[in-house]
């Protein structure tokens, strides 16, 4: 990360420009297939020789049960559903992602902290002040957003899995059930992102293509960060390219 | 920071009262909270306590955190934010609305030193708690690190915990040199704290019944407008842990 920088207010006993590796978020509102799509690039990126880890929203060691809790019922005002985010994402980034950085890896990022800054934002129509609480958070090298439309992404979410309580943003009581609300949710988180992916020059990729064809776009995105500096030299040559799966 | 203030600071529009206390551990405000609390009540006020750090959420990650160690500057500020958060949510607003004085056993400012000499941002940290109701009446109870190092060892406490010693910093092995070490950079902080947010500074070398009778003379002085929600005398105020999901803001 030749001009790594933090966002804000960064760690005061962290120099980002002394990271080696890749940092790239894959960002997009719940359903649209982003974790299926890390796993294929994780496979991708690890036979041509990188080194990858990945890393998803809320599944720090210190928060992911404290954040189950809260869900439950604990919470939830406006700040401590942010804060509670921040220390989740801050046990992550010092603990996971800045390690893997120094060391030359390629980190995955499902979700970053714009999902963060989508949920406060339509929860309490400010967005300083959760940019400022997040403002020890690294810059990504790329931010790929997987745009979907809220009435593709209503009918593959029923489709699936079905839609959940705090998906459908039910704490905001924004329509009478659980459709209405998903859908108003939904839209309103869309519309923030699409004004997010101007203002920090998201990759915008169409989630409504197969998947086969939003994983070669994302591809695409990604190929031109990949130096020759990141692979391990220890794998073989004959393993550096890839085929595009067929799935 | 003082020729620009990083964030206005309004009064808040409540009808109760909000006073807090800050000071480095062994100062005696707690022992004088709890003898402010006493006070008010027995003049028949509705008063409401709250501690720092105590939001059960919380407290347990904290307990985890520490004990396998994976605590950083800035995961540790950001738990205590978020235990502030939640209880300014239904905690502090709810009684401050409904007219009672509410007494906080530290507040932000708590943060503002303690954080900040483990190592985060004070610009961050500020800025983290810009959502915090500004108190009426914020205390602090100025001791010199001799006084509090001898009130902690000969006390009823009789030695130091761990992480109010600031042993995981890894200043000196010996425990009371690294509480004098750790706790004289928090009072150089709180001096730079005092100034900027204009807290009370009390004299706290002086007899604990000299300090409470300043105390109490100077929040009669702030309450004279302030009209009271008297309730039944000595009764215990059950207080609504949870209340309901909240609306957005």
């Amino acid at each position: 990360m030749v001009d790594a920088q933090y966002f804000g207010d960064g760690l005061t006993n962290l120099n980002p420009s002394d990271l080696k590796g890749k940092l790239i978020a894959i960002e997009g509102t719940d359903g649209v297939g982003r974790s299926t799509h890390i796993e294929m690039l994780q496979e991708w990126l690890e036979v041509q020789g990188y080194g990858v880890i990945t890393t998803g929203w809320t599944r720090s060691n210190l928060m992911s049960k404290t954040i189950e809790m809260a869900k439950e019922g604990n919470i939830l005002d406006r700040w401590s559903f942010s804060l509670l985010y921040a220390t989740d994402f801050a046990d992550r980034l010092e603990h996971e992602i800045i390690p893997a950085l120094r060391s030359g890896f390629i980190v995955l990022a499902d979700r970053y902290i714009y999902t963060a800054l989508a949920r406060d934002f339509v929860r309490s129509g400010n967005r300083q002040w959760v940019r400022d609480v997040f403002g020890f958070a690294l810059v990504p090298d790329l931010v790929c957003y997987m745009r979907i439309d809220v009435e593709t992404l209503v009918l593959r979410v029923i489709e699936t899995k079905g839609m959940n309580y705090w998906e459908s943003g039910m704490d905001l009581r924004l329509g009478s059930d659980l459709y209405d609300s998903f859908k108003k949710y939904q839209s309103l988180l869309i519309e923030e992102f699409d004004k997010m992916a101007k203002e920090f020059h998201f990759e915008v990729i169409d989630a409504r293509q197969s998947p086969d064809e939003i994983q070669t776009a994302l591809r695409s995105k990604i190929q031109p960060l990949l130096t020759t500096s990141l692979q391990s030299p220890k794998l073989p040559s004959d393993h550096l390219t890839q085929p595009a799966p067929s799935a | 920071m003082s020729e620009q203030p990083p964030l206005a600071r309004h009064p808040h529009p409540y009808p109760g009262k909000l006073i807090t206390v800050e000071g480095i551990d062994g100062s005696g405000k707690s022992t004088q909270l709890q003898l402010l609390h006493k006070w008010l009540e027995s003049k028949g006020h509705r008063v409401f306590f709250t501690e720092w750090n105590s939001s059960e959420l919380v407290k347990e990650t904290t307990k985890r955190g520490k004990k396998n160690k994976s605590l950083t500057p800035t995961t540790f500020s950001l738990l205590h934010a978020t235990d502030f958060a939640s209880r300014q949510y239904h905690e502090i607003l709810p009684p401050l609305k409904a007219g009672m004085i509410v007494l906080a056993d530290r507040y932000m400012y708590t943060a503002f030193a303690r954080d900040v000499v483990r190592g985060v941002s004070p610009e961050w940290i500020r800025k983290l708690y810009s959502f915090a109701i500004t108190p009426d009446m914020a205390f602090y109870f100025k001791v010199p690190i001799e006084t509090a190092i001898s009130r902690l060892l000969g006390g009823t406490r009789g030695q130091f915990k761990f992480y109010e010693a600031g042993m995981d910093m890894s200043l000196n092995p010996d425990m009371t040199e690294s509480f004098r070490i750790f706790q004289s950079r928090i009072l150089s902080q709180y001096e730079k704290v005092v100034d900027e947010f204009q807290l009370i500074t009390m004299d706290a070398t002086k007899d604990i019944e000299a300090q409470q009778n300043e105390m109490r003379r100077l929040v009669e002085e702030a309450l004279k407008d302030y009209k009271p929600r008297r309730g039944t005398h000595g009764r215990r105020t059950v207080f609504w842990r949870r209340f309901d999901e909240p609306k957005p803001e």
